[in-house]
């Protein structure tokens, strides 16, 4: 009778902890709640935690006290310490230990071998499957954003061959878990090690070939596995709230996953498996030269912004590499001391995550309300006094809307070429990240600001000052 | 058993559908936050790793083993999880609300 009761209470506080997530979620949908809902969902999962300690099948609580003292440690360093700036690095590598925390539980269920029917396999198949590719598709992310690794696309001969073959022999591992034990192998160890192997491998050739400037969409996809995992272990020890949290999870990361795409008008797969970039340069190659780059220098672009009555400021990888976020809020709240109209127009995929420009902005205390969207903005150009394009590229390319043969042709960009003047701050006339030439810095109303990034601005301010 | 899963399979098909109906509307300027609030999210595998973890070292060690690894793992997901969103969200801020 008591365990009848304990079981009572503790399905009830999982359906509490599942509202609670919901909530929270929701709450994430708007600036004016989403801190109270990241509270909520957080205390959701507190609950959840605490009378999951309450089951009968926990005899020694010695492991789990070791196991949560030393991720919350390295959990609450990690979330301190990180730079904004490092942002995209954590949340993949966050992502990556989600998975393999799917991983663990299932093959821990898996190698505990009670009562082991078919469904049960094959939720823990994919737990692991699921899990083991979120882990090793996140390091690589993890590895590219951080530069650790190259992010250029990696792309070889066949790579569609490779893939197909190794999904082939993962499907034929499962059916040996799942229906024919002992086929290949001679027991679980080998057949769970060999899944596990196969399944790190398909996470590192699923991500290895996609671009730095695709990260976007790959985090997003990460984030909804890692979730999608966590619901593939509800199956495992068939448990309520993991499903309903792992979908929730895995359905926001695929919306994600699709604003990403349809902001790059291209498709999820395109994205996953052409490697953009790496086969897409000749045919944009002979356009080189196709006008004349006017480069301007601190001095005059400070007349021309100190006359303009409206700025529109255009920020994209290149502030984030440059740490130029601060200098370049300073600088617009002087425009707007000196009575012009300051916006940010924030492209989606402007940046490694979704959403990574808006985080950095927030960090050096540009208030959200004046971050606009392209489409808020576009049909207002005409009015724009001055763009600001700040390390961003691919993102105002007008050959996406001009160049039926560019790579990039359809994609929905800021349409900065059409304001009165632009000033496109660069390093060098080295060609984006997709490595196509960027008929925007060849327009008649386009001023080329050259050298770093965060330097420019500074001087700027400094102009503004004196 | 089959009852059971059936349930669950409904649990998880109703859960899809509310994730697509409450995420759709999220403005851009939260795109990070939510996917590390809803990444936090995803460590509720941290209680499968607990029953794991818990299970009693001598007649289960290599459960007890793979279950501290993976109450590790999701602590440090939903540990970190909750306070990087949390320190971003804290940096969101309308005029006038310093």
């Amino acid at each position: 009778m008591d365990q009848f009761n304990t079981q009572i209470v503790v399905n009830l506080t999982y359906i509490l902890a599942s509202m609670l997530f919901i909530l929270g979620l929701k709450m994430l949908g708007s600036p004016e709640t989403a801190r109270k809902g990241n509270l909520v969902s957080s205390s959701g999962m507190l609950l959840a935690v605490l009378v999951t300690l309450l089951d009968q099948g926990i005899i020694d609580y010695t492991w789990i006290i070791v196991g949560v003292c030393i991720g919350s440690l390295i959990g609450f360093i990690a979330a301190t310490k990180v730079k904004m700036t490092g942002m995209p690095e954590m949340v993949a590598l966050f992502n990556g230990f989600g998975g393999i925390a799917s991983l663990l539980v299932g093959s821990a269920e898996y190698l505990s071998g009670l009562n082991q029917n078919a469904a049960l396999l094959i939720a823990i198949y994919l737990t692991v499957l699921i899990g083991g590719v979120t882990f090793s598709g996140s390091l690589i992310a993890w590895g590219k954003l951080s530069e650790t690794i190259s992010g250029k696309p990696y792309l070889y001969n066949g790579q569609q061959i490779v893939n197909s073959l190794l999904l082939g022999v993962i499907l034929l591992a499962g059916l040996e878990m799942i229906f024919f034990q002992g086929m290949f192998t001679e027991n679980q160890f080998q057949i769970l090690f060999i899944i596990c192997l196969l399944a790190f491998m398909l996470g590192v050739l699923f991500v290895i070939p996609i671009g730095g400037a695709d990260m976007p969409v790959v985090i997003a996809l990460l984030n909804s596995f890692s979730g999608l995992a966590a619901c593939a272990a509800g199956f495992v020890i068939l448990n309520n709230v993991l499903i309903v949290a792992g979908a929730l999870v895995g359905a926001s990361g695929l919306i994600l996953t699709n604003i990403m795409c349809k902001a790059m008008n291209r498709s999820l797969a395109n994205v996953l498996f052409s490697g953009f970039g790496a086969v897409t340069t000749n045919g944009s190659e002979a356009k080189v030269g196709q006008g004349e780059v006017r480069p301007i220098n601190t001095a005059d672009a400070y007349l021309i912004l100190e006359a303009a009555a409206s700025v529109l400021i255009v920020p994209g990888y290149g502030m984030a590499v440059a740490q130029a976020q601060h200098s370049v809020r300073e600088l617009g709240e002087l425009l707007e001391a000196n009575g012009a109209e300051v916006k940010y127009a924030i492209h989606p995929v402007a940046g490694r995550m979704p959403g990574h420009m808006n985080v950095l902005l927030a960090e050096a205390n540009v208030s959200y309300d004046v971050l606009v969207e392209p489409g808020d903005v576009n049909p207002i150009m005409e009015t724009v006094d001055v763009c600001m394009v700040i390390g961003a590229n691919d993102v105002v390319n007008p050959d996406a809307k001009e160049n039926e043969n560019s790579p990039i042709y359809g994609m929905p960009i800021i349409e900065t070429d059409r304001a009165k003047t632009v000033f496109v701050l660069k390093r060098s006339m080295a060609s984006g990240f997709a490595g196509i030439q960027n008929p925007l810095f060849f327009k008649s109303n386009t001023r080329m600001l050259f050298g770093d990034a965060k330097e420019s601005v500074s001087s700027l301010v400094t102009e503004f000052k004196s | 058993m089959e009852t059971q899963l059936t349930l669950l399979f409904f649990v998880l098909v109703l859960s899809i559908f509310l994730g697509f109906e409450l995420i759709s509307k999220v403005p851009s300027t939260l795109h990070t936050p939510l996917m590390s609030g809803a990444n936090a999210i995803s460590g509720i595998t941290l209680v499968g790793a607990l029953l794991a973890s818990g299970s009693g070292y001598v007649s289960q060690p290599l459960t007890v083993l793979l279950g501290t690894a993976a109450v590790t793992f999701a602590t440090i997901n939903v540990v970190g999880g909750y306070l990087v969103t949390n320190r971003m969200l804290s940096m969101f801020k309308k005029k006038g609300k310093e």
